[in-house]
């Protein structure tokens, strides 16, 4: 199982400061969410966690390993990202898609061998894109793309998975399926940590969060730990209700506070 | 880099065969076609070493390097042409688009001005790749800052208008009608007259720059999914943006060298194979680079065919003959890439 340590991070983008001082440890087992209110850094974050940006200073170590002095492969096969609102520039057919997963896996100008096929196929029918194979994927839903743009991360069956923002522009349904099926993922034993807007799924699906605010991480715990309504008001200046139904704890915003 | 039967489109075979038989077919065409009016027998009989040697003379000195050539630079537009398109996630883009072809042309008539081509053969092509590094290195640093392609396309504009402009000031300052017209005819674009060193010259360049354009594929595949999605799937952006520059500007200035500034063959040739293909830019970078080689000779041929009082020149013909081909497929295919 796969570990990244975060240690006194702080990354600027231009002359901004976008993180500052962050330290944490994460790892498999359960869900991780990073929520915070636009602005705070999440998205920063995650893209330095996959060793896209160059801190400022402080380390992000990969099993010990700095992530950006590792080989580009080798870091590609052990931490997968399903980026925001990822786009497709060309009219691939869903299982090409799906098949650049394997890439990192790839020796040059070699073909898919039996194990690539073989993760290509079981990404496909964890996300229930099996019959989606041969649709063009510029032309799917919004539903569709997300199953499979998140089969595509899934292909590459790394130890870790980032997400970024996963359920913007998806209706109820598939985001309950989009946090369950990332869920699953993590209790199996991947460490998947998934940037989040909504505080209901966040405090519904997440066995952890981290609070970012102003490039700080405010608070890293349980979702009950995490959501209290000081920290509500603090961070997001709002007020929530919290409530059950039907066993499945609920937090829902209310008003600004 | 076909490694897997396409879900859709032509297979390997024909997407590999039908553009080769089409470039074998137009390389004959090429070197049985001419003004000397030889008979196909007398010129079978020349390139098997017998029969008359002004024949034999013709078919080697002449015709031969202009067969070369057509099939060198057409490969080596067409596999710019679908590299560029692949790694600016762009289908307007082209070398020639981009100015990188007209840069080269620049860096040629400098060389061609200054009298630095009389003074040593290798001046032309090396201006001509200088140049076409210069405008092309500017764009690539720009392509890496945004995801938006329509900055690149307006700093291509910039850049290829820059380059005519200093054409036209080499043509305004030109001390002679002569030397004008030799400036003239670089920015038409011909492969007539060129000799068995025209090859040479032209060859190392374009092979240097057809191997580092033709080892990004998988790069550029990954590429469809954007640049933080190709990092993040193990692709060294850096490396790639390297090879791809020096690909283009090496191969692109060597064939601007030789047969002048040649447009639309880079723009039109990806956009005639990609329907066939399953869209991956890997999957065009190879039918591309035969399909401009078959494209550019064959019309190299019609140049010769068609009957007009002064020779026709190469860049001419293709721009007549590629933009209604590229607006018929624009209406047919909604969709092109």
């Amino acid at each position: 199982m796969v570990t990244i340590r975060i240690e006194a991070l702080d990354v600027a983008l231009g002359d901004r400061r976008v993180l500052a001082g962050i330290d944490t440890e994460m790892t498999g087992g359960g869900l991780i969410g990073v929520i915070g209110p636009n602005g705070a850094g999440k998205s920063t974050l995650a893209r330095a966690m996959l060793g896209l940006l160059k801190p400022l200073s402080g380390r992000v170590l990969l099993d010990g390993a700095e992530v950006g002095t590792l080989r580009p492969a080798d870091r590609a096969r052990t931490i997968a990202y399903l980026p925001q609102g990822q786009t497709l520039h060309w009219p691939l057919s869903v299982e090409r898609l799906v098949a650049l997963g394997r890439m990192p896996h790839l020796a040059p100008f070699s073909r898919l061998s039996a194990a690539d096929t073989a993760a290509i196929e079981a990404a496909m029918a964890a996300t229930g894109t099996l019959d989606l194979r041969t649709r063009d994927a510029t032309e799917l839903s919004g539903g569709e793309r997300a199953r499979v743009m998140l089969a595509r991360a899934l292909a590459v069956e790394a130890q870790a998975l980032i997400a970024d923002e996963p359920l913007a522009s998806l209706d109820p349904s598939h985001q309950m399926e989009m946090m369950e099926l990332l869920a699953e993922r993590a209790r199996a034993g991947t460490l998947v940590v998934v940037v989040l807007h909504d505080l209901t799924m966040a405090a519904r699906f997440c066995d952890r969060l981290l609070l970012l605010s102003q490039g700080r991480l405010m608070a890293d715990g349980s979702p009950d730990t995490v959501l209290t309504d000081a920290a509500l008001a603090e961070v997001y200046g709002i007020t929530a209700w919290r409530g059950t139904a039907g066993g499945t704890p609920l937090l829902v915003p209310l008003g600004r506070s | 880099m076909l490694h897997m039967p396409p879900a859709r489109g032509t297979p390997p075979v024909l997407l590999i065969g039908l553009p080769s038989l089409a470039a074998i077919l137009a390389a004959l065409a090429s070197l049985f076609i001419g003004p000397a009016g030889i008979p196909v027998a007398d010129s079978l009989a020349a390139l098997s070493g017998h029969g008359d040697p002004i024949v034999r003379a013709i078919l080697f000195e002449l015709r031969l390097p202009r067969v070369a050539l057509g099939l060198l630079v057409g490969a080596m537009l067409g596999a710019g042409g679908a590299s560029l398109q692949g790694y600016l996630r762009n289908p307007l883009a082209e070398p020639s688009v981009l100015g990188a072809s007209n840069a080269a042309a620049l860096g040629a008539v400098v060389a061609l001005y200054f009298g630095l081509a009389q003074a040593h053969p290798m001046a032309l092509p090396l201006l001509a790749i200088l140049a076409a590094l210069a405008a092309l290195a500017p764009l690539f640093g720009l392509a890496g800052r945004s995801e938006s392609p329509l900055g690149l396309i307006l700093a291509g504009i910039a850049v290829a208008t820059l380059a005519g402009a200093g054409i036209s000031l080499a043509l305004n300052l030109s001390p002679n009608p002569f030397a004008a017209m030799e400036i003239m005819s670089w920015l038409l674009g011909s492969l007539e007259d060129r000799t068995p060193q025209h090859v040479w010259l032209a060859a190392p360049c374009i092979a240097v720059g057809l191997a580092l354009l033709l080892w990004d594929g998988r790069a550029l595949d990954a590429l469809t999914l954007g640049e933080d999605s190709a990092r993040t799937l193990g692709i060294d952006l850096r490396r790639v943006r390297v090879r791809m520059l020096i690909g283009l500007a090496v191969g692109v200035g060597g064939a601007v060298a030789v047969s002048g500034a040649i447009g639309f063959v880079g723009l039109i040739v990806p956009h005639l194979v990609r329907p066939f293909t399953d869209r991956r830019p890997s999957s065009v970078l190879i039918p591309s680079t035969i399909a401009g080689a078959a494209l550019l000779t064959a019309a190299d041929v019609a140049v010769r065919l068609i009957p007009t009082n002064a020779p026709l020149k190469l860049g001419v013909v293709t721009a007549f003959l590629g933009v209604p081909v590229f607006v018929f497929h624009l209406v047919r295919e909604r969709r092109l890439w």
